[in-house]
């Protein structure tokens, strides 16, 4: 069973199994294309239109799918990788360790927002940015450049209480858990970590950062530990809704799996501690 | 307000703005096409929509930081109806509206900003010089 680890707490072994099972996914040409699929659902959800991935009740089971395909792609390098997630409440420093040369790397230089150590530098030629909406074909970031902070464990725990799963219109305008752990309303969590890392993970094509996966990691864990608080809510809206993916209807682009199906992380992987 | 009412107000003021000469930018095949030039001095001419749906943002054209900017009523409804396309140097940027009214692009796609013109902005503060991609 796989267990998704902190990841402050892997070990040198596991950071480098993780990374070089991402170099081998971007090598053979699968890794983009997540990419690619992330990017064409974020640009076409819409808030007066369809939705699925994001602005939408179906973000976290949608985000949760798409993790547990890339985890799988990974696992089909190496079985003994996990996606760890990254707890930016408690890592929330550029020097944290998470950015170290031995996993990420760190922030970009301050000319061009180049990340310049670690495997995903573009001088160590092993991580080509393809998929992109400009020229720039290297990894950028610039972590916390912009004066704002990562969201700290209270503000986590503000958004964590809110007992309704999600409310109409469904989209970046409701209220409830979803909407407010998306961040286009209220404290922001996640869209924030998206701004505060900046570079590709702010745009688009933000997988094309490996950081992608662990903060939508900790995303994840974040809905295991609202489920475990609120165990009579559960993902809302039940059924008949224009242009939002109701609890049984299939998501794109799968199209053979439901939110109801994605609400027992447990059938699929499990977290280090409990939620 | 439903998306038909929204739609259907973006199109009636993007074809009163065609009549004005004042459309920008349809999508063509031509993607560094620049838009009409010389409108910059008319945002004045606002389409002015019905009172329940929310006022469609001003045509822009202007130099920002050594980028030409361009916003514009898109009578073809811009990248997925959005109704409003925005370009940097005759390059089409994906934009998109907010149901609260505020604006992202694919560049700056987790920040939402008040007006199309400050997405722009944003986004060349962003590319730091590097041209856009064509839209996928």
């Amino acid at each position: 069973m796989t267990v998704r680890k902190n990841q402050a707490n892997l070990t040198s072994a596991e950071k480098r199994r993780f990374v070089d099972a991402l170099l081998e996914l971007k090598r053979s040409g699968r890794y983009d294309m997540f990419v690619t699929t992330h990017n064409a659902f974020i640009m076409s959800d819409t808030d007066n239109g369809d939705r699925v991935g994001h602005r939408s009740p179906s973000f976290l089971p949608w985000h949760r799918r798409f993790l547990i395909q890339f985890e799988q792609a990974l696992q089909a390098v190496d079985p003994d990788v996990a996606l760890p997630y990254w707890d930016w409440t408690v890592d929330r420093s550029p020097t944290s360790s998470l950015w170290a040369a031995d996993f990420l790397g760190g922030t970009g230089r301050s000319r061009d927002g180049q990340v310049s150590d670690g495997a995903f530098a573009v001088t160590a030629s092993k991580w080509p940015v393809s998929v992109r909406v400009d020229g720039r074909g290297f990894l950028r970031r610039a972590l916390g450049s912009g004066g704002q902070q990562l969201p700290t464990r209270a503000e986590v725990d503000s958004v964590l209480a809110m007992p309704t799963y999600d409310t109409a219109p469904w989209n970046s305008a409701s209220d409830g858990f979803r909407n407010h752990l998306e961040g286009w309303r209220g404290v922001n969590l996640h869209n924030r970590v998206h701004v505060w890392v900046g570079g590709q993970m702010a745009t688009g094509v933000s997988p094309n950062d490996p950081v992608f996966w662990l903060h939508h990691a900790f995303i994840d864990r974040l809905w295991a530990q609202w489920q475990a608080r609120h165990p009579g809510s559960t993902y809302l809206p039940a059924t008949g809704t224009p242009n939002v993916v109701d609890l049984n209807d299939v998501m794109r682009p799968w199209n053979d799996v439901t939110p109801a199906d994605m609400l027992d992380h447990t059938r699929h992987y499990t977290y280090d501690t409990a939620a | 307000m439903s998306q038909l009412t929204r739609r259907r107000a973006l199109g009636a003021s993007a074809t009163a703005l065609a009549g004005l000469a004042l459309t920008g930018f349809a999508r063509t095949d031509e993607p560094s096409g620049p838009p009409t030039a010389g409108h910059s001095n008319r945002e004045a001419h606002s389409p002015h929509s019905s009172g329940h749906t929310r006022p469609q943002p001003q045509p822009f054209d202007e130099s920002f930081k050594g980028r030409r900017i361009q916003g514009a009523p898109s009578h073809h409804g811009g990248h997925h109806g959005v109704g409003y396309s925005v370009r940097i140097d005759g390059e089409e940027l994906h934009v998109m509206q907010n149901a609260d009214g505020t604006w992202i692009s694919v560049v700056n796609h987790y920040e939402t900003f008040a007006t199309p013109r400050a997405v722009a902005r944003a986004a060349v503060i962003e590319l730091q010089g590097s041209q856009l991609e064509p839209l996928l």
